[in-house]
């Protein structure tokens, strides 16, 4: 059966990702901290619940979702180019105004892959965790697909228009530098992080298809040159988002604090 | 609802919540966007209960497995006391994990044909694996170095801000200098650099170990080794294409 065989090649696949882990935990549990792991059974079924999921993930991802997420990507991005090249002759401007659709649809597929993705989930409980609570963890995965949903959607609109890469993501940087100084300092660890942690195993083979079919299809644009740097985008918007969440949050609650005591003073 | 079938049903709740989003999305492009039907609806579906279930396992093992297990090794090695012990475990984890991963592998063989299409080596498939997978071991050096500097950065307090945007203004004048085609390749190598298994892990480490040293504080030291393992490889990657 061809699902199972899928299966068992994902599996062995998964396997093979974590074999250097785990001889790496071996190596310095045995030779180095000569000490026993507490709950060590358990701890081992955790792994093993962990590979076996994701493996089911993976499988899954790839059997219902990815193959029409890259169609889509693809078809999204083509029938514009052929609108853009039925124009009148010497019409080489790319209009980025025919791509609306594009911008709307990277938007939406990267908020939602965003939502789903396992290593953000894993983060955003452990920020909860060591927050004490007062990061939630799903308002922080929210913010987090925020700034991706912008991030490809700009990216996208990048490709369109052909302008350097660098532009862009240099500007953001900038951004993200004034906020630092702006935002509170218990944020910024965890907003740096989150910028990593979002282009994933859910995300970047669809994002990276739309990238790779808008420059294929747009005209004048090389997908070899043009088609990366969506990954890039996706990496440095939700740390702007999320230090900005931070930022709305602190200022909501100095709003709420001051208006009773206000009221208190008339 | 309790005990163990209510805790399994809510986590399998939570799992189709995540979900719902990417369903939804793709759900309306295909339908009211493209007007076209769903190819194969059977295999689909049964596509998205294994999806859901590996989620909730995922989770499940996250609870009880990466998670103890990360704490646990930051603790011991908070124990032992010994530095060059816990750097040399952050510099093989990070390089470990790294050199193994399928997103890396794929970018890797991509910027191998940038650079031979550019003509910056030869156009034979032999120079384009050299070249690829020398880009792997570049970045996971980078990633290994990027945890050791990390930890190092817990045990020390140093403040995080001041050696991220150190890096990103690097980055910055490091871009002006090196090749075109590798700076497409150098950004999305930062960010591909993280894979779902290490993210937990090094996650649990560094707040383990913020925990467990005096006058450190977790939300303040203990997170920002991701952060590290992102910005390193567009370093390193930058600097290859300007030396290569």
């Amino acid at each position: 059966m061809a699902f199972l065989a899928n299966l068992v090649d994902t599996a062995l696949g998964t396997a093979l990702d974590v074999a250097p882990i785990a001889v790496i935990l071996v190596v310095f549990q045995v030779a180095v901290l000569k000490r026993r792991v507490p709950n060590l059974r358990r701890i081992l079924s955790g792994f093993v619940a962990v590979l076996l999921g994701l493996t089911l993930f993976l499988i899954g991802l790839e059997q219902a979702l990815f193959p029409i997420g890259e169609t889509m990507a693809r078809q999204l991005a083509a029938p514009e180019a052929a609108a853009a090249a039925a124009a009148p002759a010497g019409a080489v401007e790319v209009d980025w105004r025919d791509y609306m659709l594009v911008y709307a649809f990277a938007a939406a597929i990267g908020f939602s892959t965003t939502i789903a993705e396992p290593p953000l989930i894993a983060v955003a409980l452990k920020a909860e965790e060591a927050s004490g609570g007062a990061i939630r963890s799903w308002g922080l995965r929210i913010a987090v697909a925020v700034g991706v949903a912008v991030g490809v959607s700009l990216g996208a609109f990048r490709i369109v228009t052909g302008t350097p890469l660098s532009w862009y993501i240099i500007a953001a940087y900038g951004v993200v530098i004034v906020q630092t100084f702006r935002a509170s300092r218990a944020i910024v660890p965890l907003a740096y992080d989150s910028g990593g942690v979002t282009t994933s195993t859910v995300t970047v083979p669809v994002v990276a298809a739309l990238g790779l079919g808008l420059a294929a299809n747009v005209p004048g644009r090389n997908p070899l040159v043009d088609g990366f740097g969506l990954i890039a985008f996706a990496s440095v918007f939700p740390i702007m988002s999320v230090l900005a969440y931070s930022m709305a949050t602190s200022w909501l609650n100095r709003v709420r604090r001051a208006t009773p005591s206000r009221k208190e003073a008339t | 609802m309790k005990g163990p079938v209510g805790a399994v049903s809510r986590r399998l709740f939570d799992a189709a919540r995540d979900l719902a989003p990417i369903i939804v999305v793709i759900a309306f492009f295909q339908v009211v966007v493209l007007q076209q039907p769903f190819p194969n609806l059977g295999s689909v579906v049964v596509g998205l209960v294994c999806v859901v279930v590996g989620l909730t396992l995922f989770i499940e093992g996250l609870e009880t497995g990466l998670f103890p297990l990360g704490e646990a090794l930051a603790h011991a090695f908070a124990g032992k006391g010994s530095v060059a012990a816990l750097l040399a475990f952050g510099f093989c984890l990070g390089f470990g994990t790294t050199i193994a991963e399928p997103a890396l592998i794929a970018i890797a063989a991509e910027a191998a044909d940038v650079a031979s299409q550019a003509g910056a080596i030869a156009d034979d498939d032999a120079a384009r694996e050299a070249y690829a997978y020398s880009l792997r071991i570049v970045v996971a050096l980078a990633v290994g170095t990027a945890i050791t500097l990390g930890v190092l950065r817990i045990l020390k307090g140093w403040p995080i801000h001041v050696l991220i945007i150190g890096g990103y203004v690097l980055v910055t004048i490091m871009t002006a200098f090196a090749p075109d085609e590798i700076v497409g390749v150098a950004y999305d190598s930062g960010g591909v650099a993280t894979s779902t298994m290490t993210v937990p892990l090094v996650t649990a480490l560094g707040v383990g170990l913020a925990a467990s040293i005096n006058g450190r504080n977790a939300m303040l030291d203990g997170f920002g080794l991701i952060a590290f393992a992102c910005l390193t490889p567009m370093i390193f990657v930058l600097g290859y294409g300007m030396v290569v």
